[in-house]
């Protein structure tokens, strides 16, 4: 296989690691905003019980449903390796329904785990965000008039995004190079292709190919962040 | 009813958790005067402006603007207040002038002063433009219009934040010792304005410290110890002739500070 095979190949496989990059970005930076409201929930459905006299029942008053579930989901998502998310989401239809899968679907578990598990890292970067807001920013607008919704999407959450880019920056980043797991789940995204040339040429060089590939993609990943954390730094 | 009465406050009483920070607080503002509330650190003034705001809730009491009821003691002896719909209408009755500014500082000067005006009070984006440059000539920032609150000094930011408060035409404007995040140098600006707003009979409440400025812009004046109302009465009455000895000793001790 001469060399313009080898690199037609590897950017075919290229193509398909922007692809989960993208429509994982494109799916768990809002997801991740959803997931820390249920982190940030405050909502205890069993107040009613905060007049009783037993500890217990007082105890249960004060428990957030939405805040445990969402907490327990983030721990496990960053708490086990992404390519054991990978195999589950990916076995576990046949394992758990005997559902049979069908090729195709390597493609959708790929997205799906990691729409998931970036979903976890971005709430608790968001929630991070949130939480470092001053109290004063949410009392000026409460005493302005603004509604809850207005005070969040108009004052808290621009403010939000610029204090959280260098952390969002450092998760791209490390996406693009987690895109390489899709090979568990035999994704033919461009680090799996190497592979397979690399077994078949007995050669490094479709590693050193990837390798360039997987940089200046990254490189480009870092140059576009640069450019939005500029383009928030008018203000402090 | 008395039309003249734009805010009343009967009975407040507030508690965190076991510390009773307003021990029944009774207190009228009348159309156009100006109260000023002295007391020392922890007398709960801030806290008193804060209920008054409608951003702490009270324990018990009453409280209204201009008659329309935000809240009342309830039958089990606990305050109950109005529907976020007569709140909301509430709230448009007043502002306030927080001791840090907490200017947006995402936006500019312009958009500070005219975002709450368009999006809140719904009105046109001309008038509210109008409008702020009118305040913004009058509080002496025409030209900042486009600056960022990270370009302003202290002082401006603060008028920027009058401005943004009186955009919303409110009908009492609430200060919270609007000079004392301020370099000495400052307040001086600052203390104008709200000077400048007394003369033009602006309903204001204002926590301050400047017994001097209290003085010159308050018709009246009330000392706070300790969660109630010690003593109150005009300017002279109560900082140049107290009878309180509480408040002969806050004074005795203030002066030998400055
Ligand atoms: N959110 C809160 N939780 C608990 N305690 C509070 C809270 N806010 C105020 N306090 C307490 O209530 C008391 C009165 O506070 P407040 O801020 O009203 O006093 P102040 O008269 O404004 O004092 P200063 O002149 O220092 O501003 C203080 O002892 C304060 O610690
Ligand atoms: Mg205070």
């Amino acid at each position: 296989m001469d060399i313009a095979a080898m690199l037609l190949r590897l950017s075919e496989g290229m193509l398909r690691s922007v692809t989960i990059f993208g429509l994982t970005l494109v799916f768990s930076l809002p997801l991740g905003l959803l997931v820390a409201f249920g982190r940030m929930s405050k909502w205890t459905p069993f107040t009613c019980l905060g007049e009783c006299k037993s500890g217990f029942l007082r105890k249960i008053a004060g428990f957030k449903p939405v805040q445990l579930i969402v907490k327990i989901y983030i721990s496990i998502m960053r708490g086990t390796p992404l390519m054991l998310q990978l195999m589950v989401v990916y076995f576990g239809p046949w394992f758990i329904f005997g559902i049979k899968i069908s090729l195709a679907y390597n493609f959708y578990a790929v997205i799906i785990a990691f729409v998931i598990n970036y979903a976890a890292y971005f709430a608790e970067i968001y929630r991070g965000g949130i939480e470092s807001m001053s109290k004063g920013q949410y009392e000026a607008a409460e005493v302005l008039g603004y509604s809850k919704a207005q005070t969040f999407f108009k004052i808290i959450m621009p403010q939000m995004f610029k204090r959280i880019l260098p952390s969002v920056t450092n998760e791209v980043i490390t996406l693009v190079k987690d895109t390489s797991l899709a090979f568990v789940v035999a994704y033919a995204e461009m680090f799996t292709v190497a592979k397979q040339i690399a077994a078949k040429e007995s050669s490094v060089m479709p590693f050193v190919g990837a390798a360039v590939f997987y940089y200046v993609f990254n490189l480009i990943v870092a140059l576009a962040m640069e450019k939005a954390e500029k383009s928030v730094s008018y203000y402090q | 009813m008395n039309e003249n009465i734009i805010l009343d406050v009967r009975n407040a009483k507030k508690s965190f958790d076991e510390l009773e920070v307003l021990k029944d607080i009774s207190l009228t503002v009348n159309r156009g005067e100006v109260l000023a509330i002295i007391g020392p650190s922890g007398s709960g003034k801030s806290t008193l402006l804060r209920c008054a705001t409608l951003l702490e809730t009270l324990d018990s009491g009453y409280l209204s603007y201009l008659g329309e009821k935000a809240a009342d003691t309830g039958v089990n002896g606990r305050a109950e207040y109005a529907s976020k719909a007569e709140l909301k209408q509430i709230r448009s009755y007043f502002g306030l002038v927080f001791q840090n500014f907490n200017l947006f500082p995402h936006y500019t000067v312009m958009k500070n002063v005219t975002d709450a005006p368009i999006n809140v009070s719904k009105r046109s984006k001309a008038e509210a433009y109008k409008k702020a440059r009118e305040l913004l000539i009058k509080m002496g920032l025409e030209d900042k219009e486009n600056y960022y609150p990270c370009q302003l000094s202290g002082g401006q930011q603060q008028r920027v934040s009058i401005v943004r408060a009186l955009a919303m035409e409110p009908q009492i404007l609430f200060f919270d010792e609007p000079t004392s995040a301020l370099d000495p140098e400052l307040t001086g600006e600052v203390l104008k304005v709200i000077r400048k707003l007394a003369e033009e009979h602006m309903t204001m409440v204002i926590v301050t410290h400047e017994m001097a400025f209290a003085r010159a812009v308050a018709d009246r004046v009330i000392f706070m110890d300790g969660g109630v109302i010690v003593e109150q009465g005009s300017p002279e009455e109560v900082l140049v002739n107290p009878k309180e000895e509480r408040t002969k000793q806050f004074l005795a001790r203030y002066s030998e500070e400055q």
